[in-house]
């Protein structure tokens, strides 16, 4: 199922086994909802996590991190396929 | 930024399978490496511009080496410090490609400085992404150009000094005095309202290419957390009090209004253009060039050539000469030099190919055909003939024979009989003439009417076809007996 009508509250979405654990986008973020994660990723760093809500949707942690995939910012009314989880 | 997500780029491939090894999906920067920032500022622009067909990217020597692993994009990797060069070429030759020369500061203000220089000089229509970080990265942490007085690298262990080292270059300020450049911005990742400025700055870098209008310069202040030995979070913080204030943000130049948004001709590459402007007679280069001379024995038939002698004994000569005339008479022909290190009294070689296909490589690593005119070329390469080759040796110069019971020798008396002809710097060409009569690879016809093109000194040629012909009466004396 994707999201037809338009997403309703934004999300960032961290793609953990892509993250070096640089910290910037925790850095970065306005609404301090991301934080460092205390387990280890398949490359040995404590990977980026979101706590779940409250992303505006502002992308400042998109553009902060220097790993290709590794976040993806779907801001309000979004339209398309599914976010992930 | 209408789009409602922000993910990874189309221009991205989507696995980095260049890259390979256990993690082919992340890059191999460093973590908060600000390469990978940009990179992923440039890959949306292409996107957003729909440029990506027609973009090539230069990558330059230093930690972005490999930006080819990760933009699909068409990709070119260029020695230290030539991306520029490297661009102008591409630019020149298909100016409807959008051509990025992505460089750091080791690599566009140490080594390439005076590419740099020049390509913005020529005002050549390329954009330009310069990622200043203050450092050698790749290598390890090295004082750069851009090195800040009092920072501390592996090679200015107590802080750089201006009175040893000099003072950080500005690159920036330096283009912007030169006449040619449209725009020179610096900007800085560091923050978000630094990093939208990096953003717009790419774009319009990008927008100035696309349509038409010249040189644009973007350098991009950038951390090195690794190079610096610190935290990504303390690095940005470090940009910013300390590298900015040496490298004030800002346009330096900006010309962009100004000029007139143009269309661009495309070149279509015309392989009968190019001929017609050579002067090359017709062929179909494509197929096969020539059958086989008939008359040749197999084990003669497209010879791959080594000729090794003293300098001064005319063996680059000898080379060129036998592909010249082989490309005259029809054959793909390759001709590649190799000079020792000393001018006068080393040794020198050359490496030809005579075939009747197109010739993958001009490398000739196992000879058909050794010509030793001494001793020291014939010790250092009677073991790379192929099984079965000929070697040739100034038997007058090399007192042995090759010690190989598996190939075929012919002893010519070159420089003796050279001498006889009053010239012993003629030994090169009596050597072709033994070269010729002994395999029936060419004629002496189609030698004779390419001597000119290889013996510039016309009152020369006279004298080297006496050469020709006592090379080529020894072998029928040779044969005879
Ligand atoms: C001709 C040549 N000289 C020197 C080197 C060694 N070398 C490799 S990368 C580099 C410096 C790269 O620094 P920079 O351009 O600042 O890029 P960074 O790695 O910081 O991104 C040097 C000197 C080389 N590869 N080739
Ligand atoms: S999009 Fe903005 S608010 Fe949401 S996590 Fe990223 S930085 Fe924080
Ligand atoms: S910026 Fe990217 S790599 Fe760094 S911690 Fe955040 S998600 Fe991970
Ligand atoms: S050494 Fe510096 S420039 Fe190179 S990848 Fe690491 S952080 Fe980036």
């Amino acid at each position: 199922m994707g999201v037809e009508k338009g997403l309703q509250v934004p999300k960032v979405v961290i793609r953990e086994d892509e993250c070096k654990g640089c910290g910037l986008c925790i850095q970065a973020c306005p609404e301090n909802v991301l934080f460092v994660q205390k387990h280890f990723n398949r490359m040995g760093y404590h990977p980026a996590g979101y706590q779940g809500e409250g992303c505006i949707g502002c992308g400042f942690c998109f553009y902060q991190c220097p790993e290709p995939g590794a976040i993806t910012v779907y801001k309000k009314g979004y339209v398309g396929e599914e976010v992930e989880a | 930024m209408a789009e409602k997500v922000l993910r990874k780029a189309e221009s991205f491939y989507p696995l980095y399978e260049r890259k390979g090894g256990a993690a082919p999906d992340v890059t191999h920067y460093c973590p908060g490496c600000g390469h990978g920032v940009l990179h992923k500022l440039i890959a949306e622009a292409i996107d957003d511009f729909g440029i990506r067909e027609r973009t090539i990217l230069i990558s330059p020597v230093g930690c972005s080496v490999f930006a080819y692993y990760y933009f699909r994009v068409g990709n070119i990797q260029a020695p230290h410090g030539r991306a520029p060069a490297v661009a102008t070429g591409i630019k020149r030759v298909y100016p409807e490609s959008i051509v990025i020369s992505y460089q750091g500061d080791g690599d566009l203000a140490a080594i390439g400085g005076n590419n740099i220089l020049q390509a913005a000089n020529r005002g050549e229509k390329i954009s330009v992404f310069f990622v200043n970080n203050a450092i050698y990265g790749m290598t390890g942490g090295q004082m750069a150009p851009t090195t800040l007085i009092g920072q501390k690298t592996t090679t200015s262990p107590l802080g750089r000094r201006a009175s040893n080292e000099g003072y950080p270059m500005r690159m920036s300020e330096l283009i912007a005095t030169l006449e040619a450049p449209i725009y020179v911005e610096r900007v800085a990742l560091t923050d978000a309202k630094n990093t939208t400025k990096v953003r717009r700055a790419v774009r319009k870098a990008l927008k100035n290419q696309i349509e038409n209008k010249g040189f644009s310069f973007v350098e991009v202040l950038s951390i090195c957390p690794s190079g610096w030995k610190m935290e990504p979070t303390q690095a940005k913080e470090w940009l910013t009090q300390e590298m900015m204030r040496i490298f004030p943000l800002g346009v330096y130049k900006d010309r962009s209004d100004e000029i007139e948004e143009a269309g661009v001709q495309p070149t279509v590459f015309s392989a009968q253009d190019l001929q017609d402007s050579l002067n090359l007679p017709e062929t179909d280069s494509a197929s096969a060039k020539r059958e086989p001379k008939t008359g040749v024995p197999e084990k003669y038939r497209n010879p791959r050539l080594k000729i090794a002698g003293f300098g001064g004994q005319g063996v680059l000569i000898l080379g060129v000469g036998i592909a010249q005339a082989g490309m005259d008479d029809g054959y793909h022909v390759s001709w590649l030099p190799s000079y020792g290190p000393e001018m006068r009294g080393g040794t020198a070689n050359c490496s030809v190919n005579l075939s009747s296909r197109i010739i993958g490589s001009p490398l000739v690593t196992q000879p058909t055909v050794l010509v030793a005119m001494n001793l020291p070329s014939l010790e250092k390469f009677e073991k790379d003939v192929a099984p079965g080759g000929l070697i040739l040796t100034d038997s007058s110069l090399v007192d042995r024979a090759p010690s190989r019971t598996d190939i075929e020798h012919l002893g010519v008396p070159a420089t003796k009989l050279a001498d006889e002809l009053g010239n012993t710097r003629v030994a090169n060409l009596v050597m072709l003439g033994a070269y010729i009569a002994y395999t029936g690879v060419l004629d002496k016809d189609v030698v004779h009417s390419s001597l000119p093109r290889f013996i510039k000194r016309k009152a020369l040629i006279d004298l080297n076809k006496q050469a020709i012909q006592k090379g080529m009466e020894f072998v029928s004396h040779q044969v005879k007996a």
